[in-house]
């Protein structure tokens, strides 16, 4: 097969995998939600309520599409294309699997195998703010504008903890792409193990990333009505909503690779597969994984209450940021303690 | 201060361990993660209904007699006796050819109970002096127009091949008690005018 080929399957692959998987975040949302607030939930629409995500999109496909006419029309529609973009761009560098073996050749599960994945990463997520900040600011309303004010100040200041986190990772395994960090991690003993602080303020970080609670200060229902999609309806509505859940889906598959092991499994190597097999089921394991820490983000969304501007300020620059900067340090004496210097 | 039962606030400095707020999120995580295996309060109602009492008062039935002609006179001490001024009608004379459908000679060509009105009481019931109007474990649907909820003579009389059965709130213990006249209550007013005519 063609390897061009084969990167074109896998690209649409998990496009919509990971469309399928947000799809499905916001059913498993309102479920665990409801579980945990004693009540059953959507059970309506198909067996167990399945269909009701399809349901939901059918509804925004439906509704009345509103450009409000005192706004900036382009911007106001880039907003939501680049939230969805930025959302979708992130899944390239993630490894999805091993190598799988087809008709004689390897192909890698991995869309891209950047040296600077990080960076990459990095780069992206950031684009990403751009999205929420065009939106608000074209909606031409006071509250969109808030929202889109938080959202930017909010992620930039948990973008720089969160860069300093991942430093003290990169100086523990001493490479930028994201393969190489699960490859080291095929051992057994996962990088949480060796950077338990830094795994700390780099999910904290994740939550305030993507605008979810107790950091959902951008959308905040109470004050803000919508936040930065206040004016906005219909599919381009879906987008923005979309995109969270994807952006979910994501950070749970970064953390996982980062720091949880990727697709690698305990006794992976003891059960005496071969290729293929270990592969599917390498894959799986990752997904396993990944829904864990989705479920942990809306867990953790269903128990905390939502943060308050100066305390969430103060928390980024004045607890998150020391804090990892005292890891880089750690890690660093560590290391030349240890003679890996 | 008065009740003595003010409580006085202490606002001291969080504990190192408190500041760090982790430990009492992973104290609330862990109540939520206990409440997802809780049993649920709901009850999945077209499949499931909740079981109502023998005398439930639901929808009103105006009842048959058992040759098929309608009781209600048109008193009107069903609309007197309603508390929520749910119930209207018109009376009109019973016509010669008419005696299969109407009991009496009075009969209510119009008998209207707004459903959004009625707090399903029972009064009506109680006031009745010719075993007419029962309240029945009928549920009243939902609709989507507030004039659908007055219910007409088309929805309250009983179709004669569909009998309603009222037998559980027409006990013959009820009906001894409705006629009871030691009971102030069923007193009607003609009762009383006897009873003033009998001390002259």
């Amino acid at each position: 097969m063609d390897p061009i080929l084969f990167k074109a399957i896998l690209v649409l692959t998990v496009f919509i995998v990971t469309l399928l998987v947000a799809l499905y975040a916001t059913f498993g949302e309102r479920k665990i939600a409801a579980v945990m607030q004693d009540r059953v939930g959507p059970n309506r629409a198909g067996p167990f309520g399945l269909l009701q995500p399809l349901a939901d999109g059918i509804k925004m496909f439906m509704k009345q599409e509103l450009i409000p006419s005192v706004s900036n029309k382009w911007l106001f529609i880039i907003g939501p294309c680049i939230a969805m973009l930025t959302a979708l761009m992130t899944g390239v560098v993630i490894p999805w699997g091993g190598n799988l073996e087809l008709f004689g050749q390897t192909f890698s599960l991995q869309i891209a195998d950047l040296n600077v994945g990080i960076l990459y990463l990095f780069g992206v997520v950031s684009l990403g703010v751009y999205g929420i900040m065009i939106g608000g600011w074209a909606s031409n309303n006071k509250f969109s504008l808030l929202g889109a004010i938080r959202a930017s100040s909010q992620m930039i200041s948990y973008e720089i903890a969160m860069g300093l986190a991942i430093i003290a990772l990169v100086m523990s395994t001493g490479t930028l792409s994201l393969k190489e960090i699960v490859m080291q991690q095929d051992a057994g003993i996962a990088n949480v193990v060796y950077q338990p602080l830094g795994f700390l303020i780099f999910l904290i970080c994740a939550f305030a990333e993507t605008n979810r609670a107790p950091f959902d200060l951008p959308e905040c229902e109470t004050e803000l009505i919508g936040g930065y999609h206040t004016e906005y309806s219909s599919l381009k509505l879906g987008f923005f909503l979309f995109a969270e859940y994807i952006n979910m889906f994501i950070s749970s598959a970064v953390i996982v690779s980062f720091y949880f092991g990727g697709y690698n499994f305990p006794f992976q190597h003891e059960l005496g597969l071969d290729g293929n097999a270990l592969t599917l089921l390498q894959t799986g394991f990752f997904f396993a994984k990944i829904f864990f820490f989705v479920f942990f983000f809306m867990w953790v969304r269903w128990t905390i209450p939502r943060f308050r501007y100066d305390q969430l300020m103060h928390l980024g620059w004045k607890v998150l940021l020391p804090l990892a900067l005292i890891n880089i340090f750690g890690t660093g004496i560590v290391m030349w303690w240890m003679g890996k210097i | 201060m008065l009740t003595n039962r003010s409580i006085k606030v202490v606002k001291k400095e969080m504990s190192l361990l408190e500041k760090a707020y982790l430990p009492a999120i992973f104290s609330g995580m862990l109540i939520t993660l206990k409440h997802i295996f809780m049993r649920k309060a709901t009850i999945k109602y077209p499949e499931q209904v909740r079981p109502i009492a023998p005398v439930y008062r639901g929808q009103h039935v105006l009842k048959r007699d058992e040759a098929g002609a309608e009781r209600c006179t048109a008193c009107g001490l069903c609309a007197v006796a309603c508390p929520a001024e749910a119930i209207t009608m018109t009376a009109a004379e019973r016509q010669k050819g008419e005696e299969n459908l109407y009991r009496e000679e009075k009969y209510a060509s119009k008998y209207e109970i707004n459903m959004l009105r009625c707090i399903f009481c029972g009064l009506c019931e109680e006031a009745c002096p010719k075993e007419a109007i029962f309240l029945t474990d009928r549920i009243v649907p939902s609709t989507f127009q507030r004039k659908e909820f007055v219910y007409g003579k088309d929805k309250l009389v009983e179709p004669i091949d569909h009998r309603v059965d009222v037998t559980k709130r027409q006990t013959p213990a009820v009906l001894e008690f409705k006629h009871d006249k030691h009971h102030k209550h069923n007193r009607t007013f003609l009762d009383k005018a006897n009873q003033q005519n009998s001390h002259h």
